[in-house]
């Protein structure tokens, strides 16, 4: 299960970072949400991976998941989200104004893909 | 007073809160409200400073649970230096702000209490994780200051900001998250304690993750290579939100010498000396490189967020020298710096308010009316940042030179910092002068916006600040000594921390962790 989780936390991240250097508004707050999420699972997997256990220590029970990786995530989710939310609006509202979802407000000059882009 | 280290938090946050209650209510309702609470955050900070006079570092436990297991804030010479310094600055931006700025967004009072908020927690907090916590909050409120106005410029520096913040956050929580992993706790005091039991297997990756922290931090310091995010956002930002932004990236550099001094200090190994060969030429570059972007700006607004990161290539110099009155020049600077640009920010947007159509722009303009008061402003902004004696800058910058003495590298730090003096002074006076002196259409008069009594004010506080860097330079510099001896033996920091939490462990049981 580690390796699966080690895996799949680094290619989100590949993936995020491919996404966070392209040219679009679009692809970048994708980058931004994937790569958010991607730290998000690093953290949840920072209290180690215990399936089947409670965060909770009683008499009778053997071994806890460490709650606090998950009272971090929680609030890491929570920011992360808004913080989306806020580059999304922001990223709208720049399209609407200039008429484009290059990062720069303004379409490069050699030849224009119109497919390029979402 | 024990709830004291509370107030410069709850208080921003209280009010902005209620501003956002009362968002429809009169502009002299909401004026009073952020006045109030800063002018209240402003004596919160004194009042910190001088409780933290006698050394203790001062320990507040969030619903006292005991320290490693809960929250803490701890105020200790630094952090209250900072609040200090911040309270000040966000003064006589407002003061500024309230002058019509304001008016423009219906937001801006709660914002820039939220921001006040998170720059006085990011001050305050005691834990990795709250730092990351408080920089979001410092940074949401700046994204939105920043934007006030919706100018597509604006908007568009806005979102590249917005952009490298949030990346830059999200490695944030990866290292947090694997310190936490490896040492199992994010209080710093704790975390001090446990670096030293590291098992050798995990140095690598305890070292990984306090490389991480210190590459986020020199993003929101704005070092070399990490600071192309800044001019466009500053120079594009109100000025009264680009003077308290002028806080914003020492926030960063608070965090590096924060960690640096606390975690990564070296100890008996060197194995947790993270920053030593990477610091020294990185910071000196960025002064060079900061140096020559202000050369080469075309705008005022620009040449001063230039200079922004000038100013702190400069600081990280004294930071990278240490111990041996390094850091303690570094902090003198530190303050400096930062009213020394907030003053330029605000004179800058004087003066382009009174250009017309020319706006700040390094061309000739129309004649300024009020061009001798501006124009001594601008002077002595100029000349502070630039480092001419007496101003507080030649000190600083002295110090810095002076802390440098008996090192290795001193014929390269001299040469750097005077060579990117001498250009400082060559732009502001190639800037000043085609500003102010060269005139087109001599016969009509740009009176945009002139300058209001309040204005004037606010630069004149900030000028009295700068002055009395220099006037009290001898107590401020034997405060920051005092700030450096306590940060280079971390030993009464993890002390009030963890020791006050020994005797109080039995007693959260006793009395239901109430009190």
């Amino acid at each position: 299960m580690e390796l699966v989780m080690a895996v799949g936390i680094g290619i989100m991240t590949a993936c995020a970072v491919y996404l966070l250097l392209r040219g679009r508004t679009f692809s970048l707050v994708l980058g931004l949400s994937m790569l958010s999420t991607a730290g998000n699972l690093f953290i949840f997997s920072m209290g180690r991976l215990r399936p089947g256990v409670s965060p909770i220590v009683a008499a009778g029970t053997e071994g806890y998941a460490d709650p606090v990786p998950q009272a971090l995530v929680l609030t890491a989710i929570v920011i992360g989200f808004g913080m989306t939310g806020f580059i999304m609006a922001l990223a709208v509202r720049i399209r609407l104004q200039t008429g484009s979802d290059h990062v720069d407000g303004l379409e490069p000059m050699p030849e224009r893909r119109p497919e390029q882009g979402s | 007073m024990t709830h004291l280290l509370a107030a410069p938090i709850i208080v921003p946050a209280l009010a902005a809160a209620l501003l956002l209650v009362l968002h429809r209510a009169r502009i002299a309702v909401k004026r009073t409200i952020g006045m109030g609470a800063t002018v209240a955050v402003a004596v919160a900070a004194l009042a910190i400073l001088t409780e933290t006079r006698s050394g203790a570092p001062l320990v507040y436990r969030l619903g006292n649970w005991p320290s490693p297991f809960g929250i803490v804030l701890v105020a200790d010479h630094l952090s209250a230096f900072m609040l200090l310094l911040t309270a000040s600055l966000a003064l006589a931006a407002l003061l500024y702000a309230v002058q019509g700025w304001d008016a423009r967004g219906k937001l801006f009072h709660p914002l820039f209490l939220f921001q006040v908020m998170g720059l006085n927690g990011a001050f305050l907090t005691g834990d990795l994780f709250n730092l990351f916590v408080f920089f979001e909050i410092l940074l949401i409120a700046s994204y939105g200051l920043a934007m006030e106005g919706l100018e597509v410029e604006r908007l568009r520096a806005t979102l590249h900001y917005a952009a490298i913040n949030i990346a830059a956050s999200s490695v944030f929580l990866i290292a947090v998250s694997l310190m936490y992993g490896v040492m199992g706790t994010l209080n710093m005091a704790h975390l001090a304690e446990r670096v030293g039991e590291v098992r050798i297997e995990d140095v690598g990756l305890v070292r990984a993750a306090g490389l991480l922290l210190l590459g986020v931090f020199a993003v929101k310091a704005a070092v070399f290579p990490l600071y192309f995010w800044l001019p466009a956002t500053y120079s594009h930002a109100p000025a009264p939100v680009a003077a308290l932004f002028a806080v914003m990236t020492k926030v960063g550099v608070y965090a590096m010498i924060r960690v640096t001094t606390l975690i990564f200090t070296g100890g008996e190994s060197d194995v947790m000396e993270l920053t030593s060969p990477w610091l020294m030429p990185v910071s000196l570059i960025t002064l060079a490189l900061g140096t020559l972007g202000a050369l080469g700006a075309q705008r005022l607004a620009t040449i001063t967020a230039y200079l922004t990161i000038a100013s702190v290539g400069t600081i990280l110099t004294g930071v990278a020298v240490g111990g041996g009155k390094g850091l303690a020049a570094a902090l003198y600077y530190m303050a400096h710096s930062t009213i020394a640009i907030a003053i330029l920010f605000l004179v800058t947007d004087l003066l382009g308010r009174n250009r017309g159509a020319m706006g700040d722009q390094l061309h000739p303009g129309p004649p300024l009316r009020q061009a001798v008061p501006l124009g001594l402003t601008f002077l002595f902004g100029g000349a502070t940042v630039a480092g001419i004696p007496p101003s507080s800058g030649f000190l600083g910058k002295l110090m810095i030179l002076h802390s440098t003495m008996n090192g290795l590298s001193v014929v390269l730090i001299w040469t750097v910092i005077l060579v990117t003096s001498v250009l400082t002074l060559v732009t502001c006076s190639r800037a000043g002068s085609i500003v102010l002196w060269n005139h087109i259409e001599p016969d009509q008069l740009a009176h945009d916006r002139p300058p209001r009594a309040g204005e004037w004010v606010a630069l004149a506080a900030l000028a009295g600040c700068s002055i009395g860097l220099v006037i009290f330079a001898a107590p401020i510099a034997h405060y920051t000594g005092e700030i450096e001896v306590q940060l280079t033996s971390p030993g009464s920091y993890i002390h009030a921390v963890l020791e006050s939490a020994q005797d109080d462990f039995i007693r959260p049981h006793a009395m239901g962790g109430v009190r």
